[in-house]
């Protein structure tokens, strides 16, 4: 047990500086917000600011139109959320309590859609959006970012309502509920942590998203998200180094409360990935 | 089939509808139409109409710059492969100690990088491997590791590396939670009964982790490969495929092409390209699920089985 306890401390005294330059990157952001642009190209190595500039993130804010950005990566991360979590609970349920004709092929062409050589598809999926008249909208972004089988998804709530005894069903139906009240009132409440799991997940991957809101905003600069607007930001503010980093800690921040929040849930659905 | 079973399977076609509709709409038909369009000189706008046959595959197979962000590709996953694997392993075998205090904290902080934006962090990065009065440069210097500043950005070969050490500082905490899932799936009483016959911890790990591990890493392997192919996001923020296309990965290359700032988009050449190294990947990943497995049967008849 001693020996243990020597271990420990062995290992701490590795990892804390190992994590330290880890995370540097987020902390270095952090506190070069926090500075002048002067003091920032001086400041040389001294990581912590003289004085506090908070203007950094009012003009971030404000004149780097984040607040637009804010926003709409808001609109469009919740948008996706519902949808992607929605689809995956039916799609769930119904592979796992019902065994109806075709369930085997269905299970099939859901593998074999994420293998095959798919080729470009943003193209196509671009002229039907353009099409659907939806086009730089709003509306158009969150159908794509929620678009495709989330096969991931979809497999844990199968397996999560299958193991569910059928006892449950049975009770319910004697007392007259049909398929649709048995899986509002009794399966659904019961598979809120696979929700959980579900819409972390989507969140943090809509959120951070880029491709998708880089090519479907192209012609609609007040259409961006955080991750497009930091990239034309940079683009058109090249020398406001601090402004960038404010702009940077306001995009990362939500995604860093979210993910320390609900880490179980996230590591859970990582691990089940690999288990799956 | 009586009544209930039918109202049954209608509810569950109700259910799925939605989705159906999606993967149809969204996923099937851009599949089946990426490998129409890449047989037309087409532009994106207007109406398909002149078909030419193989030509786009032979202008994209003959394009040195296809072949050049290939070959960077290829370079990108190779390091970030063999260095990320091995070393998250380590991550999670330390993580994974039954003694180790303070497990979650290493864990939540080594996994950051991996939820945070890539578009963000590669344009924090930018700034940190700037030239002149950027910290990475001023850090070297202080500890006299370097008496010039380095563009790093600036060389083909650096930009390479600083690429390579941002995508292996961006995957790494996921690579290590699935090592850990692994491990902490393997049975707890093969380690008992070793430790009753006297094996120490490198021989568990010799003997019992790695070869159960295999199966697992396998996964591992080919989602790291997959992970290192879709580079966009890190690749156009950091280096922007420069300097004068070191670093131009096959993504960029057709997002050029698809999507072009010249305003002249070729989408039925970029269709093609967007198959053509598909293809590649789908052969690549045939190959490796090949290699796993027949390395998986001789360890299975070397080591104790599983079953």
């Amino acid at each position: 047990m001693k020996r243990n306890r020597r271990l420990n401390r062995l290992l701490h005294l590795l990892l804390i500086p190992f994590c330290l330059i880890w995370i540097y990157p987020f902390l270095w952001m952090i506190f070069s917000s926090l500075k002048t642009n002067t003091e920032y190209i001086s400041s040389g190595l001294r990581l912590l600011p003289q004085q506090l500039q908070w203007d950094n993130y009012t003009r971030a804010w404000g004149v780097g139109q984040f607040s637009t950005y804010f926003q709409n990566s808001v609109v469009i991360t919740v948008g996706a959320v519902i949808i992607v979590t929605l689809l995956s609970i039916l799609t769930g349920y119904a592979l796992g309590r019902v065994n109806f004709p075709g369930k085997k092929a269905l299970l099939f062409l859901f593998a074999a859609v994420l293998f095959i050589p798919k080729g470009y598809t943003i193209i196509p999926v671009f002229q039907i959006i353009k099409q659907l008249g939806l086009l730089n909208t709003i509306e158009g972004v969150i159908l794509v970012e929620a678009s495709g089988v989330h096969i991931i998804f979809i497999l844990m709530f199968m397996t999560f309502y299958r193991t569910l005894p059928v006892e449950l069903t049975e009770a319910a139906e004697i007392d007259g509920a049909g398929f649709l009240r048995t899986f509002l009132q009794i399966m659904l409440p019961l598979s809120k942590p696979i929700i959980a799991t579900t819409a972390i997940m989507q969140f943090i991957f809509t959120w951070n998203s880029f491709f998708v809101p880089l090519v479907f905003t192209l012609n609609k600069p007040e259409l961006r998200t955080l991750a497009v607007g930091m990239y034309s930001f940079v683009g058109e503010y090249s020398i406001d180094y601090t402004g960038m980093a404010a702009a940077a800690v306001i995009a990362l921040l939500p995604i860093i409360i979210v993910f320390v929040a609900f880490q179980k849930y996230f590591i859970e659905g990582v691990s089940g990935s690999v288990k799956l | 089939m009586n009544r209930r079973n039918k109202s049954l399977y209608s509810w569950a076609y109700l259910f799925m509808l939605p989705q159906l509709l999606m993967l149809a709409v969204f996923t099937i038909y851009p599949i089946v139409m990426s490998y129409v369009y890449s047989f037309y000189d087409w532009s994106g706008i207007g109406p398909l109409q002149q078909f030419i046959g193989w030509d786009n595959f032979y202008s994209v197979m003959t394009d040195r710059y296809f072949w050049n962000a290939y070959r960077n590709n290829l370079i990108y996953i190779g390091f970030t492969v063999l260095i990320t694997l091995p070393a998250a392993l380590l991550a999670a075998l330390l993580l994974n100690l039954a003694y180790f205090k303070g497990k979650v904290v290493y864990r939540t902080l080594l996994f950051l990088p991996v939820v945070t934006t890539t578009a963000i962090v590669g344009v924090v990065l930018k700034s940190m491997f700037g030239t002149d009065n950027a910290i990475v440069n001023l850090v070297l210097q202080q500890f006299n590791l370097i008496k010039e500043p380095i563009g790093w950005l600036s060389g083909p070969y650096t930009s390479m590396l600083v690429l390579i050490g941002a995508g292996i500082w961006k995957v790494f905490g996921m690579i290590m939670i699935y090592w850990l899932a692994g491990l902490q799936s393997l049975p707890k009483e093969i380690y008992e009964a070793a430790r009753i016959d006297g094996a120490g911890w490198w021989a568990a790990l010799r003997y019992i982790t790695i070869p159960l591990l295999l199966p697992v890493s396998a996964v591992i392997l080919l989602l790291t490969v997959m992970n290192g192919i879709h580079v966009f996001d890190l690749v156009t923020t950091l280096t922007g495929g420069g300097p004068f296309f070191a670093t131009d990965m096959v993504d960029l290359y057709i997002y050029r092409y698809a999507f072009g700032t010249g305003g002249f988009p070729q989408q039925g050449y970029a269709s093609a390209a967007g198959i053509i190294f598909g293809m590649s990947i789908f052969v690549i990943s045939l190959v490796l699920g090949a290699i796993v497995q027949l390395a998986m049967r001789r360890q299975r008849s070397i080591a104790i089985g599983k079953e």
